[in-house]
């Protein structure tokens, strides 16, 4: 308790928040306003003997006092008692006097708040009278005035019409007046301010009449200027004088410009850049001169005001110069692309040029602005222009040049067929002059496309030798040959063309490295723009070549299939008549495979195939058709061995490896072959599969079989593969046969080597 | 999560025929036909234990010739339709046929497939009726009616489709309709497919290089795609959830998804195989799988999810993917789905002609070589949850 009693009066300002948060809570407490820690709170509530405590019972205290303490405690406890109950009273006692005095001094205050505003009112009252007063006055004045007023509006409406209308009719004569006198500037503003009234009013015949007149006169006066601007002016401040006016007048720019280029324009773009530079870029500069010498130049000789004046000034030059140029280039630039023949490149190298260097003279004269950079620009771009078009040029000759090739080889394609027919091993004799022109037809291809590519080359380096800004033409080099090989393999002519032109490609490998050097050497230059790399380049190009004889492959193993499969189809294999000849059909195939293979062996070298026996044409087929065939069919006599029947034929396959019939050929002969013969054979197989055979059928198929055999092991890389195609065809058919009587082998031989 | 190895069943017999049990829901059942000129063609009735990877087999001996083609009725499931060889007289003609199993077939089956009494005391297949289309030519397949009550069959013989009504409990085949396909040179239908939608009231044939698409109401052709492949088509599927897609395979080892109502270009086309492809498949419900064999000796299953009727997955509801202990899945579900393949099946030795989901099991597919080597596979799980889940 007697902690800090004392603390509740006078609390000092400095003490920590802590403590006064205490003592507040106890004058809560003290007054029931209960809000520290509930629990605390309860358990001293609750002790009778806690004098702070709401549950305070003195008689318990004392009780408990006189029973614990001693005497002197007592006397003690007593003294602090009573030292703690004065202080307290005399806390009371400051506490009502301060708050007593605070009150007195406010009612004071507002007593004499009430008068004042009884004085204010009576005031007010006053004042909203006289106002009333005042209102009414105004209103009775502007009553009267009213009709006055109206008629004074209405006068002065017709006055300035009449002004304005004076103005019009007098136009023509002012703007004649103006002419002579060459006050330009007038004339134009005058006409400036009349011209829309002019055309608001044209349905009226007296102002169309005048507007007639203004408008003969303002040409006449364009044409003056025109005249005076052309004539190379006194001047440079009146040159600019001039094209400010002309711009004024509402001419077009393109107009303005044209007819004093369109001299330039008929002839060659030489001479129009020419005179642009001369008409143009003089009188811009001399302008610019002029400009710098009166206003940015001139000695500070002015008041400190015109401190900043330079800067504007400059500023202002700047947008006036860009303006214009902007429209000169414009117009420069729609010249440049009527510029497209192909032919001479040299005039367009030096109007760029010369475009160009003069374009430096103006960024000297006024550094800092956009007109140089922007005339690069122009440059560059018409630059890009022209190698696309050369781009184009040379694919649409690569086009025709295709397009000759394939006429070339049709003619002598009907040729070969028309021979075929005769003798044939080693391929006809006829067909092989015409296929002799296969390489040369390929060489004169890539020559001229090569030297169509050296040509363009040439123009392009054209373009570099003469002006050094724009030197950074290898990337355009690069994508240039990329674009022409991308090209090459797009096209997908028949497949002699796709023979023809995956050899291109083939030769493009070596051709695109050559050429990328010969760019190098001519472009002696930085190599930071990225130029297409040679190995992607290459790399393309093999893709392309690849795709091209897939499908070559494929597309004559699809002929040689196509043969095939109807010679199987068609025929009543149940009941044909014994063998005697090889049918004409595997002659065909054998003839085909043996022209393909001339042909190709022209374009491809030979490439590697396995090391065969060397008496594969006479492997004879007893292995299969008596032996194997026998412990084929053997146990499918009995059938408790159901297994047996494929177990030969599987472990067979166990140790041949998964033929993939369309996979993707190398580029060699061999693979190639290689790649139709598989085709062929594995359609034959299935297509026998799908027969059913007599005897004689059987023989008639061992019998082509063994022809083929003879024929066709020298073709591929590996003979095992023939082989073992040739088995699975005499097995298939063995097995689709009704009467199973192999032919002997001699008699086979003998057929085959009669055939 | 390894997946089950293939389980592989070997027939004597070179075979080319195979169906599932249409009918069957339970148990994973196919039928295999064999192609044998000197002895009796069977057909086999294959039962595949799922849980204990377990082939079980029974024979059926079908005396009549060698068997093409295999259909089973989606409605009997001891009912089934075979196109046949027979010669006489040095002459071939296949022929179509209606036949039922013996009711006792189904104790056989599970005898152990190497008892080697099993095939000595086959049981006969009992012959319900000819569709005698010797006025029409040779019969290459016969078509039962998709969900149908199995009394409608659909022959294809030559260049005639020929629509026939079962009968007195299939002993009758009378022919209702036919529709003739007119041109020059042989024409010759190599196969088809009735389709599932609009009410079962479409046909879809291949001859030689076109597919063409018939009304059977008016038996009249309502689109030709010309030159669908390349070269010969070989089989067609309709997507069974999506009522104009149609799937082709053919010699130009292509497989192309084609939308009928716009024929000037396939919606999509896959090269995958190297040689002719011979079979393709849509999986029964769930189109995204595609199933092809070929006679490169491979079986490739592909997911075609951008044309399936599920393009974006399995949808999955909200309320699934709110749980937080489902963020793996979310994440995987937001993957882009492509189309790729799921697997190229090796198995085959010799050239696969056939490829059949079963009719029991969505994720379970058998596909038969021309060496009678049957292999029955399964989606792999990972794409299977990926496609449940």
């Amino acid at each position: 308790m007697e902690r800090d009693v004392n603390a509740t009066a006078t609390t000092p300002p400095d003490s920590d928040p802590a403590r006064k948060r205490r003592v507040h809570g106890m004058l809560k407490m003290y007054y029931g306003l209960n809000e520290e820690g509930k629990t605390v709170d309860h358990a001293e509530s609750l002790d009778p003997c806690d004098i702070n405590g709401p549950h305070f019972d003195p008689e318990v205290y004392l009780n408990k006092l006189r029973r614990e303490c001693s005497l002197g405690d007592l006397m003690d406890q007593e003294t602090c008692m009573v030292r703690q109950i004065r202080s307290l009273d005399s806390d009371m006692q400051t506490l009502v006097y301060e708050n007593y005095n605070k009150f007195i001094s406010a009612t004071d205050t507002i007593r004499k708040m009430k008068n004042d505003f009884k004085k204010m009112e009576d005031e007010m009252d006053c004042l909203s009278t006289n106002m009333a007063a005042i209102t009414e006055f105004s209103a009775r004045i502007s009553g009267t005035l009213q009709d006055q007023h109206a008629q004074i509006t209405k006068l002065s409406g017709v006055h300035t019409l009449l002004r304005k209308l004076q103005f019009l009719f007098e136009l023509p004569a002012r703007l004649n007046k103006c002419l002579e006198l060459q006050a330009y500037a007038q004339a134009v503003s005058s006409h400036r301010r009349a011209r829309c009234v002019l055309q608001q009013y044209s349905h009226m015949p007296s102002f169309r009449g005048i507007q007639d007149d203004c408008h003969a006169i303002m040409d006449k006066l364009a044409q003056e200027l025109r005249q005076r601007f052309r004539d190379g002016g006194s001047s440079a401040k009146d040159l600019s004088e001039c094209v400010e006016l002309l711009l004024q007048l509402d001419e077009p720019a393109e107009e303005l410009w044209n007819p004093f280029l369109s001299p330039g324009s008929k002839t060659d773009i030489l001479e129009f850049i020419d005179r642009g530079c001369n008409e143009f870029v003089s009188s811009l500069c001399l302008v610019i001169a002029s400009y710098q010498q009166l206003f940015v130049n001139r000695p500070q000789e002015g008041n400190l005001a015109s401190k900043n004046i330079p800067q504007m000034a400059i500023g202002k030059l700047h947008a006036f110069v860009d303006d214009l140029s902007a429209r000169y280039f414009s117009l420069v630039e729609r010249r440049i692309q009527e510029e497209t023949s192909v032919g001479d490149n040299s005039l367009l190298v030096r109007a760029l040029d010369r475009f160009h260097r003069r374009l430096q003279a103006v960024a000297k004269l006024l550094p800092g602005s956009a007109v140089p950079s922007q005339g690069t620009e122009i440059v560059v771009r018409a630059a890009r222009e022209r190698i696309k078009q050369y781009l184009a040029a040379l694919q649409s000759f690569y086009l025709d040049s295709l397009t000759n090739v394939r006429q070339a080889l049709a003619a002598p394609r009907l040729g070969v067929s028309s021979a075929g027919g005769g003798s044939h091993p080693g391929g006809p004799a006829t067909g092989k002059d015409t296929l002799a022109s296969l390489p040369d037809l390929l060489s004169s291809l890539s020559v001229s496309i090569l030297n169509q590519i050296k040509s363009v080359l040439a123009s392009v380096h054209l373009f570099t030798a003469k002006d050094i800004t724009f030197s950074n033409k290898p990337y355009f080099k690069g994508e240039f040959c990329s674009q022409g090989v991308r090209d090459r393999g797009g096209s997908t002519p028949p497949a002699l063309l796709l023979l023809l032109s995956r050899l291109c490609l083939d030769y493009e490998t070596s051709t695109i490295s050559y050429i990328l050097t010969l760019t190098d050497e001519q472009f002696l230059v930085q190599h930071h723009s990225p130029v297409t790399a040679v190995t992607a380049l290459c790399g393309e190009a093999r893709e392309a070549a690849q795709k091209l004889l897939n499908h070559y492959v494929k597309v004559q193993g699809l002929i040689i299939s196509q043969m095939l499969r109807k010679s199987v189809e068609t025929r009543d294999w149940v009941n044909t008549i014994e063998p005697r000849n090889v049918r004409a059909v595997m002659k065909r195939v054998v003839e085909d495979t043996t022209s393909i293979d001339v042909q190709v062996g022209f374009l491809y070298e030979e490439g590697v195939r396995k090391a065969h026996s060397s008496d594969s044409s006479k492997r004879t087929f007893s292995v299969y058709s008596s032996s194997r065939q026998q412990t084929r069919y053997a146990p499918s006599y009995t059938p408790s061995a159901p297994m047996d029947t494929n177990l030969l034929s599987n472990i067979h396959k166990l140790f041949s490896e998964r033929i993939d019939i369309f996979s993707p050929v190398e580029f060699n002969k061999v693979s190639v072959l290689t790649g139709i013969i598989k085709i062929s054979l594995k359609t034959f197989l299935e297509c026998v599969r799908l027969r059913t055979f007599g005897r004689y059928g059987l023989q008639q198929i061992q019998v082509d079989c063994h022809y083929l055999q003879m024929y066709l092991w020298r073709f591929v890389s590996d003979e095992n593969l023939v082989h073992f195609l040739l088995d699975e065809i005499v097995g298939s058919t063995a097995h689709r046969c009704l009467d199973p009587a192999p032919m002997e082998q001699s008699v086979i031989e003998v057929i085959c080597e009669r055939g | 999560m390894e997946d089950d190895a293939p389980v592989i069943y070997g027939l004597e017999f070179q075979a080319r025929a195979l169906t599932s049990q249409t009918a069957e829901s339970d148990a994973i059942r196919f039928l295999v036909g064999t192609q044998s000129l000197k002895f009796d063609n069977q057909i086999h009735v294959i039962d595949f234990d799922d849980e204990n990877n377990i082939i079980s087999k029974s024979v059926l001996q079908h005396h009549a010739g060698e068997i093409w083609h295999i259909s089973a009725s989606p409605a009997d499931k001891a009912v089934l339709s075979t196109c046949y060889n027979t010669t006489s007289e040095s002459r071939v003609v296949t022929s179509g046929a209606v036949w039922r199993m013996p009711p006792e077939w189904e104790s056989g089956s599970h005898e152990s497939p190497d008892d080697p009494h099993n095939s000595h005391n086959p049981q006969n297949l009992e012959l319900l009726c000819k569709l005698d289309n010797s006025a029409h030519g040779n019969a290459s397949c016969v078509l039962w009616e998709p969900m149908g009550d199995g009394k409608r069959v659909i022959s294809l013989a030559d260049n005639h489709a020929l629509l026939w009504d079962l009968t007195e409990s299939s002993t009758q085949a009378r022919i209702s309709s036919t529709a003739t396909l007119e041109g020059k040179g042989q024409l010759k239908f190599t196969s088809g497919k009735w389709s599932p939608h609009h009410n079962c009231t479409q046909l879809a044939t291949a001859n030689d290089t076109a597919i063409r698409g018939w009304d059977l109401r008016s038996m009249n052709q309502m689109y030709c795609i010309e030159n669908a492949h390349g070269q010969l088509v070989r089989d067609l599927d309709f997507n069974p959830n999506k009522q104009y897609y149609l799937a082709s395979c053919g010699d130009d080892c292509k497989v192309k998804f084609w939308d009928v109502r716009n024929i000037s270009e396939p919606v999509k086309s896959l090269e995958e195989h190297s040689h002719w492809v011979w079979s393709v498949r849509y999986n029964h419900s769930h189109d995204q799988l595609v199933l092809t064999g070929s006679s490169d000796s491979r079986v490739i299953l592909s997911n075609m999810v951008s044309i399936s009727s599920e393009p974006f997955g399995h949808l999955v509801d909200d309320d699934d993917l709110s749980d937080g202990e489902d963020n793996h899945q979310d994440e995987k579900s937001k993957e882009p789905l492509q189309d790729s393949i799921i697997s190229a099946y090796e198995e085959h030795e010799d050239s696969v002609y056939a490829v059949e989901w079963s009719s029991a099991d969505p994720w379970l597919f058998a596909s038969l070589s021309y060496d009678g080597r049957l292999v029955i596979n399964k989606v792999p799980r990972a794409l299977k949850y990926r496609i449940l889940l």
